[in-house]
Formats: C-alpha cells, structure tokens, sequence
C-alpha cells in the first residue's frame, strides 16, 4: 500500500512548522526526527513511562499515544520551550539542578513538562499532591524524592 | 514498535465518521482519545487498515442537562468530567473515581466513550456506569439504539457495539434523595489497574433504612461485577456494622476473579471484602449526612 500522507501545520514552541507526514508517524518521532527537537525522549513507546510527555494546547499529553497528523492546527510545547529566551533556566529547571533532582536524565524533559503544568495550576502544593502529580512518570534513578524536592522549592520559589 | 501503515481520516462530522465506519466495517477504527488504541497499536496488538479521526467531531463532546438526568458526550475527556463542578456534584462517584483513571497525562486525552468502548475488565468506569444504571446511546448510519450498561459489558474487551455502530452519547439518571456513594480501589500505585475496586451507592428511606442499593466492582471479572443483587439483603433494613460484614462475605465468596502477578485471586477476594465494607459503611454514613 502507498504510504498513506497528509500536510500539517503546527506550532511547536512557538515556532510554525508545516511538514508532510506519513499517517502512522508518532508525535514524539515527528518531534525528534522531522523538527529536530530531540529534548522530548521516548521510552516506552506505549504511554507507561512518562519520558515523551509534552504539552499539547497547554496540557500535558503521551507525544507516542499521538499521531503527528494529530497535532495538526494544535500548539505545542517541548521542553527545548522551557527557558527563557535568553537561556534562563525555568524555575522547575533550576530546583531539579539545584537538588539533584536528575542523574542519567532520561525521563527529565517529561516530568518538566509535566510538572511545569502541575505548578502553573498549584502554587502551594502538598507533598502528596506532587508524588500524585508524577506518578505518571517514570525514574529509574533518583528514588523520586529529589525530584519531589525540587518541584516543592521551585513552586516556593515561584510564589516570591 | 511503531503502528503498521493505515489509512487515517479526520472526520469532521458525525454523519462523516459513521458512513466511513459503514464502508469499511471491521477494518476501520475510530480514534478517540487512543489511550488504549495507540499502544495496541504501537505494539501491532491491533493493525486497522482504517482509522477514523473523531476528535474533530464537536457533537460529540459535550454535557447537556435534562428533567432525566444527565447526557455526556462520548468524546468528553477524563480532566473535563473531572473539572465540571456540576457534574461531580450531581454524581460524586465520578468525583471520587477518576482521580483513579491512569495519570494526568492519560487523563487529559482519554475519553469516557473511548473508555467503555475499550471495556478493560480493570477500568473504573465501566464499574460505575453499570452502579450508576447508565444508558448508552449508539448510533450507526440507519440506527441508533440504547443500551443499559449492566448489557454493553459482554466480556472483556468485548462490548455489544455492532461494527457500524458508534457509541455517541451516556445518560446518567438523576441519583434520588437521600443516595450516598463511595468509590474504594486498591491497586499497586494510584493510577495503575485495579487489583479491586467497588462503587457503592445506598439510598436510605426517612426512617434510615435501606431502600435501594448498587453495588459494583471492576477487576475481577471479565466484565465489571454487579453484586447489587447480593446487596439488596440490606434492603428494608437499618444498615448496620453486622448487615454489611454479611454482605461482604457473601461478595467474597461469589466473585471470581483470575489472580495475576500482582495479586492471587485469594488475595483479590479479601480486598473485595475488605473494600465492600469499606465502601458500604461511608455511602451509608454519606447518605446519612446528605438527608
């Protein structure tokens, strides 16, 4: 069967991109290899670990449980979106340096996202609610509580 | 592990999407919210040659009020019936059972349609659509039909849908006075499968005995487990400490549930029991403070 192609437009990052994408491409795959946005990383491939999550129309979302053709006429941010531009770090970004909140970094760029979106809705939340909020994520490396550590500082520090 | 090719169209209209589904039958899929397609996909567990888009179909996204009750949408997304204030209020099973549905993430996509069209013997709503004696609405090009929960359930992963029919819309009825619920669900992490869950809803006469109880339970069984009719010995009668211990040991003894890795089915029948009790005594204590 002929591959099977459809034109899309959308903004990643703010920036407007219009490609041509075969129907079965993946988002997080579109991301990587057609945009060259290589900070969204893919895991599982099947929407267990957390490591492809970018924010879709603002909310965060599998980029493997989506089509590229899906996100057609969307808005979307990766994490290469997170820094200000000029290289400041996100608050979120700084507290997970700050407080050993990565080591091999694989799932990070995803629970920035998803925990970026988690701060703009919570400003002062509990211990509980954080570990809930990233029980979508995956690490294999920090145990979690230094990235527990760092979204409570980085939402203090958000709320000064 | 990526998805073997297809055709995919973007359905605009509902009429659009169910005339594709007429002319390519088995072979085509809707896609909703592809929280459950998408990895079956990725993994080539499903290959459709088909996939039919309707998340571009507004009609089928929205809530809408009535003398009856309450009519959602199919395509309506877990974070959207979690945000909509009247919603839970009039329904607060829902309220208390979806905080249980996967992750955020997951939440922001997957839809209430999608999720009872999957029928995973281990999701929480087809549990409480079945507790809450919700209707669903099909339709296909030439028909549209209603179907009780307690029948749209008929094994797992296998629902009553005909191959041109698309679930478009479930009627919850308004909940009577005096009904208090709890959703209780144990699983390995908040958020994974249940290892049990049981929606409870008890509805109490002015003299504070029973008049009518739903009680139903997800991941352990094929189809979610309706155990109203055990329940129903509380009926006519004060609910007490004694009354629900019988019927949770009566529960126990009655489902059947597969075991696996995660928990043996001897396991699965004590937290069954453990949770009907659980859920029992607060619906009871709830629509006590509601009357």
């Amino acid at each position: 069967m002929d591959a099977d192609r459809h034109d899309v437009t959308l903004t990643v990052n703010g920036v407007a991109y219009r490609r041509n994408v075969e129907s079965r491409l993946l988002l997080s795959d579109f991301l990587r290899h057609d945009l060259a946005l290589a900070g969204t990383h893919v895991g599982c491939e099947h929407g267990v670990c957390g490591a492809c999550t970018v924010l879709l129309d603002g909310l965060p979302v599998r980029s493997c449980l989506m089509l590229a053709v899906q996100a057609n006429n969307h808005e979307l941010k990766t994490v290469e979106g997170l820094a200000g531009t000029d290289g400041a770090y996100h608050p979120l970004q700084q507290a997970m340096h700050d407080h050993h909140g990565l080591q091999c970094g694989y799932c990070t760029p995803g629970i920035l996202m998803t925990m970026t979106a988690f701060l703009d809705e919570h400003a002062a939340p509990s211990e509980d609610e954080v570990r809930e909020a990233l029980s979508g994520n995956l690490c294999r490396c920090t145990g979690y509580q230094n990235i527990v550590d760092a979204v409570m500082a980085a939402a203090m520090r958000m709320r000064s | 592990m990526k998805p073997a090719p297809f055709k995919y169209i973007a359905a605009t209209t509902l009429q659009q999407a169910l005339s594709l589904k007429a002319e390519h039958g088995d072979e085509a899929k809707f896609l909703a919210g592809g929280q459950s397609l998408m990895p079956a996909m990725n993994f080539r567990l499903a290959r459709p040659a088909v996939l039919i888009d309707i998340n571009g179909v507004d009609e089928l996204a929205g809530v809408r009020r009535d003398a009856g009750g309450v009519r959602i949408g199919a395509l309506r997304r877990y974070h959207q019936l979690q945000r909509d204030a009247d919603l839970i209020g009039d329904y607060p099973l829902l309220g208390e059972a979806l905080p249980h549905i996967a992750h955020p993430q997951i939440r922001n996509r997957g839809t209430i349609g999608g999720n009872l069209c999957h029928a995973d013997p281990a999701s929480e709503l087809p549990a409480l659509m079945v507790a809450l004696r919700a209707r669903l609405r099909t339709r296909s090009t030439s028909d549209e039909r209603w179907i009780d929960a307690s029948d749209f359930f008929v094994g797992s992963l296998t629902t009553d849908l005909a191959g041109d029919e698309m679930l478009v819309e479930i009627e919850l009825p308004s909940l009577t006075p005096g009904t208090g619920s709890c959703f209780q669900e144990v699983a390995r992490r908040r958020g994974d499968f249940a290892i049990v869950g049981v929606a409870a809803m008890i509805t109490l006469a002015d003299d504070n005995t029973c008049s009518a109880i739903r009680l139903t339970f997800c991941g352990v069984g094929e189809t979610p487990v309706d155990a109203s009719p055990q329940a129903a010995a509380l009926v006519g009668h004060p609910v007490t400490e004694a009354r629900i211990a019988m019927v949770a040991e009566e529960i126990a003894d009655m489902i059947e549930p597969a075991g696996s890795v995660h928990a043996t089915a001897d396991y699965q029948r004590h937290v069954a029991g453990v949770l009907t009790e659980r859920a029992l005594t607060t619906a009871n204590q709830r629509a006590c403070n509601g009357r």
